[in-house]
């Protein structure tokens, strides 16, 4: 076998639960139907997001170098000028780099520049604790003005594009390289600040976002075999965040568990948490995550299996949540 | 390309030097009644670039007065966003907002903050207070310009310090990198940092010629000169495929002795008393 590959497939053919989408082909045709979308990226345009995009479109895409900020900031500057900007950013370096120009320059003048924050959570796992992205919705949401999505597959992150120009604001989308339970068989209805409700139950919820929903999913219907009826919310939207499907899901189910590809600290887990707590939400509540520490170094999939991020861990932990009821 | 209209100020206006540093006195003193009305304000770097704001508002910008969203007027960012007092006075000038706004700067929830916000002020062009962002924003709005076809000219305002920035120096290689002729960068040069002397907190020099090593038109002058700046701007306009530089040598706390002897400690500040009455004093005689 040859040792070449393209460099933006970071890893394609070495691993099962590798993204292969179909978002690509959805943002070149998205770009294809309104000339008004243009591209900044730094180094990354010629992958696979956008890749196809650039291609057709070279003289739309304003490639910033390898400077994450400054690619921030001056897609703020062409945005006033009413372009539809979307900024392709490495997950790891997009919001922890960028975080105040994110905040200053596209937050606070409210421009509708689209992040889309590829490669998130453990998928650069092999490349070093370096390329870990798992603090973003931490980061993210504490951004009053931004809106903060994040699909769970690669028709889910179909659907966000257009979904996304229901904001009038900056919008930040963390998408999923993993494939490991696709949720959606095609692009899902989108509505900004709800969950989707994609399997009924009354036993227990898990609420997951990206990779954390097709976790749920699995592990709901894991679990269904058992004859345990797992309620599952696909949190695509984190900010704004559907409260009422949370104490919806309190009431109804009286167990919840949260799922994501993101520390624990300041994540998913931590938004419903509070919601919880503000609403005097006495119920069985988990939080399913990486933990608050350095994380070791692998391929994704190695680590999912190393931290648990698994349909059969997930199963396990909503079971002894079920279990615990009085 | 435009109608006439009574409005209308066209780029590079007929005025004289003479005009231009009377009107610059007269902005010095707007600062400090401005700042009267505050707890505080930024005295010595805004007075360091009284000549620069006032040859770019009354000579320089092509604008319509009382029209501050125009949508083909020349874009203003002010990189050194802790100045914007010293746009305030200008502003109400050119009728973008009533002058009474001038009397509520640093109240509170006022319009006139002590950074520009351009959801709050009309005629900024973009937000600032983060140094080191504004000459990024400064040159996607001179590409998105050449895309639209404008021919609409971009101003960005640096302070020295600002030039600390790693974010300045990759807008500085994008800008040449992307042929950005309509975008201009004037680094008001008044060689003064919180800590101490920038060259002493960190050497920014040889400024002129750094920028122009980054592929820049990199223009050297007196930025108390009215003159020298109309002379520079012209220079600018003819710059063909390259963004401009213009370093400008200012004085921290130009027009005020003690200011201008500890600029660092009157980079923030409360003027009151005699100290204000000396300051408008000495402003009034530099004839």
């Amino acid at each position: 076998m040859g040792g070449m590959s393209d460099p933006f497939s970071f890893n394609a053919g070495a691993v099962e639960s590798s993204y292969v989408g179909n978002l690509g082909e959805a943002f070149r045709r998205f770009g294809e139907q309104d000339e008004e979308v243009l591209l900044v990226s730094p180094d990354l345009g010629a992958g696979p997001v956008t890749g196809a995009f650039v291609q057709q479109f070279p003289d739309r895409f304003i490639d910033a170098g390898i400077a994450e900020c400054n690619a921030m900031s001056m897609a703020a500057g062409l945005a006033t000028y009413g372009y539809k900007v979307f900024v392709l950013q490495m997950g790891a370096f997009g919001a922890l780099k960028c975080a105040e120009q994110i905040r200053t320059d596209l937050a606070f003048t409210q421009l509708p520049v689209r992040i889309l924050s590829a490669w998130s959570g453990l998928a650069m796992g092999f490349f070093g604790t370096s390329h870990h992205a798992l603090e973003d919705i931490a980061i993210t949401r504490a951004i009053p003005g931004l809106t903060v999505l994040a699909p769970a597959d690669d028709n889910a992150a179909t659907a966000m594009l257009a979904a996304s120009e229901q904001v009038n604001g900056p919008v930040f989308i963390r998408l999923t390289d993993a494939n490991v339970n696709p949720v959606y068989d095609e692009p899902p209805a989108i509505v900004i600040g709800r969950f989707g409700r994609v399997r009924e139950g009354s036993d227990g919820t898990i609420i997951g976002t990206g990779l954390g929903a097709q976790l749920a999913v699995g592990a709901a219907d894991l679990l269904a075999k058992e004859g345990l009826s797992i309620r599952v919310l696909d949190a695509y939207s984190l900010k704004p965040l559907d409260e009422a499907a949370i104490v919806e899901a309190g009431r109804d189910t009286g167990a919840i568990l949260t799922v994501e590809e993101h520390l624990v600290a300041g994540g998913l887990g931590s938004a419903v948490g509070e919601v919880l707590a503000r609403n005097a939400l006495a119920v069985r509540f988990a939080i399913h995550g990486l933990p608050d520490e350095t994380l070791t170094v692998g391929m994704p999939d190695e680590l999912y299996r190393h931290y648990g991020l698994t349909i059969e861990e997930t199963a396990r932990r909503m079971r002894t949540l079920v279990a615990a009821r009085g | 390309m435009n109608a006439k209209v009574s409005n209308q100020l066209e780029r590079l206006r007929e005025v004289d030097a003479m005009e231009l540093a009377e009107r610059s006195r007269q902005l010095r003193l707007d600062i400090l009644d401005v700042i009267s009305h505050a707890p505080m304000g930024h005295y010595s770097s805004s007075l360091s670039c009284a000549e620069i704001l006032v040859t770019l508002y009354h000579h320089v910008l092509r604008l319509r007065r009382g029209e501050p969203g125009w949508p083909d007027r020349d874009r203003f960012l002010l990189g050194k966003g802790h100045v914007a007092v010293a746009l305030w006075p200008l502003f109400a000038e050119l009728e973008f907002f009533p002058g009474s706004w001038l009397q509520t700067f640093g109240k509170l929830d006022s319009k006139l903050t002590d950074h520009p916000d351009m959801h709050r002020v009309p005629g900024i062009d973009f937000s600032s207070g983060s140094l080191g962002h504004n000459l990024s924003v400064g040159l996607g709005m001179a590409i998105a310009a050449r895309r639209r076809q404008k021919d609409h000219r971009v101003y960005v305002l640096l302070g020295d310090g600002e030039i600390h920035e790693g974010q300045v120096w990759e807008a500085a290689m994008a800008a040449s990198h992307y042929r950005a002729g309509n975008l201009v960068a004037i680094v008001d040069a008044n060689g003064s940092c919180a800590d101490g002397p920038t060259e002493s907190v960190m050497s920014i020099e040889p400024l002129t010629e750094r920028f122009a090593s980054f592929g820049w038109l990199s223009i050297e002058v007196d930025g108390h000169d009215p003159q020298a700046l109309m002379d520079a701007f012209a220079q600018a306009m003819m710059s063909g495929d390259k963004p401009v530089c213009i370093v400008a040598r200012t004085l921290k706390g130009k027009g005020i002795s003690f200011m201008e002897a500890s600029p660092r400690e009157w980079h923030l500040g409360a003027l009151s008393g005699e100290d204000l009455e000396q300051a408008r004093r000495e402003i009034r005689g530099a004839k």
